[in-house]
């Protein structure tokens, strides 16, 4: 049992692989959250447009994408593209494909904070001479953050464990080393430890989250 | 009387199918305080914010200290900056201090360095007596507080007019005074004041002239004496009569 699940020979073997899977996963986060991040942030100010020729179309993107399962989205990305000419590789789809789900989710949490916040914030902001848009950045923006702080991060565990799709396209991200790893070896070690550095990874952000959603039922 | 430095010219302004204000005209003399009075929903607030263009009224023109605010090529952003506006609410940024609040203008519109900007945004809040709660959040003041801080966030651009909207209404009897004080401060130093209030000391006190508001109109405007003791419309009568009972 312990040397299927926990062969130590194994681990050791297949620790750098999986080192270089951690390191593609937290460089493929830190691209895919600030990309779904700015999607969002251009859809929740889209968003904000009346005019129906914004609103309907906006409609539209959002609930595509929200739909769209991200793993056929992306295979159809990694698949489909080249067949239009566009080679853009395993870590540009899964780029794009963040960019366009990830970036529906968020920007309907950021559309739902930037409603939360009292019209009073910017009427008084711009009666004292501040743009819309400046308004916007140092008035709207921060309240509108804060009030939906713990969806954001709610969802940004789920980005970052959905990068493990990047498996899929061939990314060496930590699922597909250890996947690499485990049919080397022949033993699912690899997975098991690549599990448990999931867990390690994602724990930290799972407490934070609840401790956030705990304050935020206290003050209301 | 001197050319008014506010100047509302036959404003109409619709909200759907509702005519909430129907050819208004107000003129204000510099150091002028006018008080508007009247029931609720007859307008008052709505006026107010079409001098500052927060409401665009559908005809009618609206001229501040020479700009026509309007006019297509007018900057209303640059024209704000002498227009200062107080609200029932406050509407104080709760992310930032009471410093913070009074600077933000400075800074980002006013062009000020953060030097600068600190340093006047400290000496606007010595003018409400609060420059030692400086680093509070809206959270730790009360609502006297609050509200000067509010004034303060205006008063530190240096506006020509200043704009109140019920000022008081949302504070604590006893919280008032402070209020109030610091208004009539203002009014010492020349500052121009549109009030929409019905703190009728205040007004006997200090202001120029009341005009009453009914309907999406004025029916009637006169020193402070004249239209709380001798209104000459039956409907200011009854407005006065109604709230001097409570
Ligand atoms: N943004 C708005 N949309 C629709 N109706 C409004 C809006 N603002 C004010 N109104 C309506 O216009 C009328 C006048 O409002 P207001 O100017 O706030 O009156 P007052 O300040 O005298 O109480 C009211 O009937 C009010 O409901
Ligand atoms: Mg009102």
């Amino acid at each position: 049992m312990l040397d299927t699940f926990f062969n130590i020979e194994i681990m050791k073997a297949a620790w750098p692989i999986l080192l270089a899977g951690l390191g593609n996963t937290l460089l493929l986060s830190a691209t895919v959250v600030p990309l779904g991040l700015l999607g969002g942030l251009i859809l929740a100010l889209l968003a904000r447009l009346r005019s129906p020729w914004v609103r309907w179309p906006l409609m539209a993107w959002v609930d595509f994408f929200r739909a769209f399962p991200p793993l056929v989205l992306l295979i159809f990305l990694y698949a489909g593209l080249p067949f239009i000419g566009l080679e853009l590789g395993g870590f540009g789809c899964v780029a794009i494909a963040f960019f366009l789900n990830t970036g529906a989710y968020y920007g309907e949490i950021l559309r739902a904070g930037i409603d939360s916040v009292p019209s009073g914030q910017s009427e008084a902001a711009r009666s004292t001479g501040l743009s819309a848009t400046q308004t916007m950045a140092w008035v709207i923006l921060p309240q509108a953050v804060r009030n939906v702080l713990p969806d954001l991060m709610s969802n940004t565990l789920e980005v970052v464990k959905l990068t493990a799709l990047g498996s899929v396209v061939a990314m060496p991200e930590l699922l597909f080393q250890a996947r690499q790893a485990q049919s080397l070896t022949y033993n699912p070690t690899p997975i098991v430890v690549a599990a448990l550095i999931y867990f390690a990874l994602l724990w930290p952000l799972v407490r934070l989250l609840s401790r956030l959603e705990n304050r935020a039922l206290r003050t209301g | 009387m001197a050319a008014p430095i506010i100047e509302a010219r036959a404003i109409h302004k619709h909200f759907g199918a509702l005519h909430v204000l129907k050819g208004v005209d107000l003129q204000v003399a510099e150091r002028e305080l006018v008080f508007v009075i009247g029931p609720s929903g007859s307008g008052k607030s709505t006026l107010l914010r079409c001098l500052n263009r927060l409401e665009t009224p559908a005809s009618g023109s609206v001229v501040v200290d020479g700009i026509d605010l309007l006019a297509r090529a007018t900057d209303i952003n640059r024209a704000r900056q002498r227009i200062g506006m107080v609200f029932q609410s406050f509407n104080l940024y709760p992310h930032m201090t009471a410093l913070g609040n009074v600077t933000l203008a400075l800074r980002k519109v006013a062009g000020k360095t953060a030097a600068e900007a600190e340093a006047l945004g400290l000496a606007a809040l010595d003018r409400v007596g609060l420059r030692d709660r400086a680093g509070h959040t809206p959270g730790q003041l009360s609502g006297g507080q609050a509200q000067r801080v509010a004034i303060a966030r205006a008063i530190a651009l240096e506006p020509r007019v200043m704009l109140f909207d019920e000022p008081t209404s949302a504070l604590d009897p006893e919280l008032v005074g402070s209020v109030l004080a610091v208004m009539r401060e203002l009014r010492q130093d020349g500052m121009t004041m549109v009030v929409v209030s019905h703190e009728m000391g205040f007004a006997r006190a200090a202001a120029d002239r009341v005009v009453f508001m009914d309907d999406g109109q004025i029916v009637e405007q006169g020193a402070p004496a004249a239209i709380f003791e001798a209104p000459q419309e039956a409907r200011t009568r009854a407005f006065i009569g109604q709230i001097q009972r409570h």
